[in-house]
């Protein structure tokens, strides 16, 4: 086995860099095309989409979304992981089980429901992004809250942390809060990355629902404005790796980047 | 003491359950409010029966496809011999380009291939060449292939790079100090011990593609017949007559992705079984 | 003629110089270790031979051929991992035959000679499990079997029972010995072990930091030590720093004592000097009058099972003797003792030779 360099695997690494990058050098350069000549180079598209103010709208809606989906989504999984962990091993089949639900209902197929079951709910639930989406993002986000936040649990050796803060006379809260929280932080903040770049880009579900969130508006501005929509294009790539980038260094920890549910 | 975890089973009852279980059950459901089969029965019809042949077709190249392309780039990366920062790129870039997906991954692809896209262009005028004068076009079935392509070859190069690590380097040299080639050290050694993985990996692509609606429905604005856009035309309120259709047509996605799901799981156990 | 040689063999790693030029001949039959420490070099030098790594100067030979461009697969050798080198997939039957499977030989003639060579370690009935439900012991067995199935003209083994526990080591390093005897098959062990090394070689090379400091047969290595390394490695040894006082009757002089020590013949008068002594030697008796012994006090006993070691300060310098228990009981800490041992079982080191002192070598025990 040769140390030194292999030629073959380098230049097929290569040639794949350039069939990925390719697309993403390609709309760089229509973010630079006039709307009017349809040919390079203005800045008017990046004007364009900063001025408009549902732009800004849109941003703001999704991002509160990923911040509320987090947020419900680490209250309802820290608690139930920790315990899984601590006293109910019996129950991780289960969890696992429901994990791969996703796999066989897909957003596609989840909105079906969703719509039909919460049609009749009172508007200030239904008509809300606020409450409507968030609800169904925390079902999606969830098998990749847990995995991170098990694979964060899983590295600290829970039992005795947990037997160690109560032999020095710790109370639940305590041992929860002090003991246990700061150590599973990188898994919870790889779990809440995650969600962001899901719920920044999950598109199925908000447009089907009719909600005008960020994909969706990138959507409206692809099927009205052309050029425009790839200076979006960019800052939604520019999201989702900043998005990962931060999981990889937060996740020094333990948890690993995984695949979202943007398609 | 399970206290701790009944609020999220809860959740997920209300949640996923419910509206899982009214899909099932509504896909079941007449005008009228009887029970019938004939819901399941139109799916047989065009244009769905067109719609899921041709999900199962698309799904099945971006698998295999992806999954081909996605093994050799995963192993050209992890393999001695190549430089270890290439590696780290290539980890980061897949975890970013598999959630590369949907509106935006459309966009770009419009913009590089499309009717005025960079490399149309750049092929039209400098190699003299229009791909799109000679029966090629974006949308379509093959534009879909291609641009689900883009996450489905970063998706297997995350599934397999474990499986791919797990192959000990001492499996290698053992079988070169036995005479072996490397074509039969493969042969004999690497691929029968990744096969569980790499089917599993296939698996899941092919769930992944078959579930995909986002980046179809950017591509095409809905003109390509698949199932998941079939679905989306019923929500948006294009099929007037029987609500019940798009109910059967998510019972008949669900179907397909639980006959992949029942032949993933044995596979990833066996998988692990030999991750030591 | 030789059947393994390394001529001026050098490997190195960036800045790091794994192996410095070493030289070495094995014979047919013979079974050599590498001994050392890690990152001496043993490692790197086996892999070299085998061919899993090629050399950045110098030259292998195998059976006085050339081998040093040649691939691991067609050099004819044989080895045996440390650990997880069995292939997952394949039964204890399928991982010894695979070799033979390769050359195309027949199923017939193969399924004969992979139950010959598990009966011969002892696996008879083990044939058709897989590795994961196998020991560690076994799991080496089934190694050891395949790397002969290929009836190899050197066997090399890198550290093969340092996952093992502490008795399957016992049992199975007897066991390859054994074995390499019956077959008579040129063999390369590598180990940190020097228990190890000592009991079943015919030779053993200790490196250090990429050179070779001694080859010798195993009672040499232990008893006539030739650089201060060897004998820190090797074994519990007193180190002692002396002088020559007398080249003509064979005296040395340490902390204002001369005490008698044969080697010392011939040398030059006032030549600084390593001391060296077993433990096992040395006797301790309580402190006569006489003021011609090396005097000292007791610091501590450390049982050991078959004998008590015991600690002495003498001087400015720390003694280990090796004493029966019942030797031991009457020599309390704290009590005088005078120290002395046979003028013939003492070696002496040149200081002036090996450059620096043997307290700068960092792996000291």
């Amino acid at each position: 086995m040769r140390r030194r360099i292999a030629p073959g695997a380098v230049v097929w690494l290569l040639v794949a860099a350039a069939y990925f990058l390719i697309p993403l050098v390609a709309t760089s350069i229509y973010s630079l095309r006039s709307n009017e000549t349809g040919t390079c180079c203005t800045l008017a598209n990046y004007g364009e989409i900063i001025h408009d103010p549902a732009f800004w709208k849109s941003i703001r809606i999704s991002f509160v979304l990923a911040l509320e989906t987090i947020v419900i989504g680490l209250v309802l999984l820290v608690p139930t992981v920790y315990w899984v962990n601590l006293k109910l091993p019996r129950l991780r089949p289960v969890i696992g089980f429901l994990a791969l639900i996703p796999f066989v209902v897909p957003p596609i197929v989840y909105v079906v429901g969703l719509l039909d079951v919460f049609r009749d709910t009172p508007d200030w639930f239904y008509a809300k992004p606020y409450g409507f989406l968030v609800v169904a993002y925390v079902i999606l986000a969830f098998p990749y809250i847990y995995f991170a936040l098990d694979a964060g649990f899983r590295a600290i050796d829970v039992h005795t942390l947990t037997e160690a803060s109560q032999s020095l006379g710790a109370s639940w809260r305590t041992t929860l809060g002090r003991v246990i929280l700061p150590n599973i932080r990188g898994a919870a903040l790889a779990g809440a990355l995650l969600t962001l770049a899901i719920v920044m880009g999950e598109y199925t579900i908000a447009s089907l629902a009719t909600f005008d969130t960020f994909p969706v508006y990138i959507q409206y501005v692809n099927e009205n404005k052309g050029f425009p929509a790839s200076a979006l294009v960019l800052l939604s790539f520019g999201i989702t790796w900043a998005a990962m980038v931060a999981i990889v260094l937060a996740g020094r920890g333990g948890a690993q980047a995984q695949v979202g549910g943007a398609r | 003491m399970w206290l701790g975890t009944l609020p999220f089973f809860a959740y997920a009852l209300v949640f996923l359950f419910l509206p899982a279980g009214q899909v099932m059950v509504g896909a079941f459901r007449d005008v009228e409010g009887g029970f019938t089969l004939d819901n399941l029965r139109t799916l047989f019809d065009e244009p769905y029966r067109t719609g899921f042949r041709q999900s199962i077709e698309v799904s099945l190249v971006t698998a295999l496809v992806g999954g081909l392309l996605g093994f050799l780039i995963a192993y050209a990366a992890i393999r001695e011999g190549t430089p270890r920062f290439l590696r780290s790129a290539l980890t980061t870039f897949s975890a970013v380009a598999a959630n590369f997906g949907g509106i935006p991954l459309a966009f770009a692809f419009i913009a590089t291939l499309g009717t005025i896209g960079v490399v149309t262009q750049f092929m039209t005028e400098q190699l003299g060449w229009n791909p799109y004068d000679h029966g090629f076009s974006l949308f379509s079935k093959t534009g879909v292939e291609l641009a689900y392509l883009y996450f489905q070859i970063p998706l297997m190069v995350i599934v397999m790079s474990p499986a791919i690590d797990g192959l000990r380097r001492e499996w290698r040299e053992a079988a070169a100090s036995l005479g072996a080639s490397s074509f039969q050290f493969w042969r004999h050694i690497g691929v029968p011990i990744l096969m569980p993985s790499l089917l599993s990996a296939v698996i899941l692509l092919f769930g992944n593609s078959f579930a995909a609606y986002a980046t179809a429905y950017g591509l095409t604005a809905g003109f390509v017949n698949l199932v998941p856009i079939q679905i989306g035309f019923y929500l948006s309120g294009d099929v007037l007559d029987n609500p019940h259709l798009g109910q059967a047509l998510a019972v008949g996605m669900f179907v397909v992705l639980a006959v992949m799901m029942l032949l993933y799981v044995p596979l990833q156990r066996r998988a692990s079984r030999w991750a030591r | 003629m030789a059947t393994v040689e390394l001529r001026e063999l050098r490997r190195v790693f960036g800045n790091l110089v794994a192996l410095d030029g070493i030289d070495l001949a094995i014979e047919s039959g013979e079974f050599l270790s590498f001994l050392g420490p890690s990152g001496c070099g043993k490692t790197t030098a086996l892999r070299l031979v085998a061919g899993f790594d090629r050399p950045t100067s110098g030259r292998v030979f195998l059976g006085g051929k050339d081998v040093t461009h040649v691939g691991p697969n067609r050099r004819g050798i044989g080895m045996v991992f440390q650990a997880y080198s069995l292939f997952p997939n394949m039964t204890a039957e399928g991982n010894v035959g695979f070799g033979l499977k390769v050359r195309k030989q027949p199923r017939d003639s193969r399924g004969r000679r992979v139950a010959e060579l598990l009966e011969l370690v002892g696996l008879g009935d083990a044939a058709k499990r897989y590795p994961h439900q196998l020991s560690g012991g076994m799991q080496q067995r089934v190694a050891l079997a395949r790397a002969l199935a290929i009836e190899p003209e050197v066997l090399l083994l890198d550290e093969p029972l340092s996952a093992l526990d502490a008795k399957v080591r016992l049992q199975l390093r007897d066991e390859i010995r054994r074995i390499q005897i019956r077959l008579g098959i040129t063999t390369i062990y590598v180990t940190h072990d020097q228990e190890e090394a000592l009991s079943i070689s015919d030779r053993v090379a200790v490196l250090s930091r990429g050179h070779i400091e001694q080859i010798a047969p195993p009672a040499e290595i232990y008893g006539a030590p030739a650089t201060p390394f060897v004998a820190e490695f090797v074994g519990t040894m007193n180190r002692l720093e002396a002088t020559i006082a007398d080249g003509d009757r064979g005296e040395v002089e340490h902390g204002g004592t001369r005490v008698a020590v044969d080697a010392a013949r011939g040398r030059r008068r006032g030549e600084p000097v390593l001391l060296l002594v077993r433990p096992e030697t040395v006797e301790l008796s309580a402190a006569g009058v006489d003021g011609h012994d090396l005097i000292g006090e007791v610091l501590s006993h450390t049982f050991l099972g078959a004998v008590t070691r015991i600690k002495v300060l003498a001087g400015d310098a720390e003694w280990s003797a090796d004493l029966s228990v019942e030797s031991a009981s009457v020599l309390p800490v704290g009590s005088r003792v005078s120290v002395r041992f046979p003028a013939a079982s003492a070696q002496l080191l040149s200081l002036a030779e090996s450059g620096a002192s043997p307290a700068a070598h960092p792996d000291g025990r």
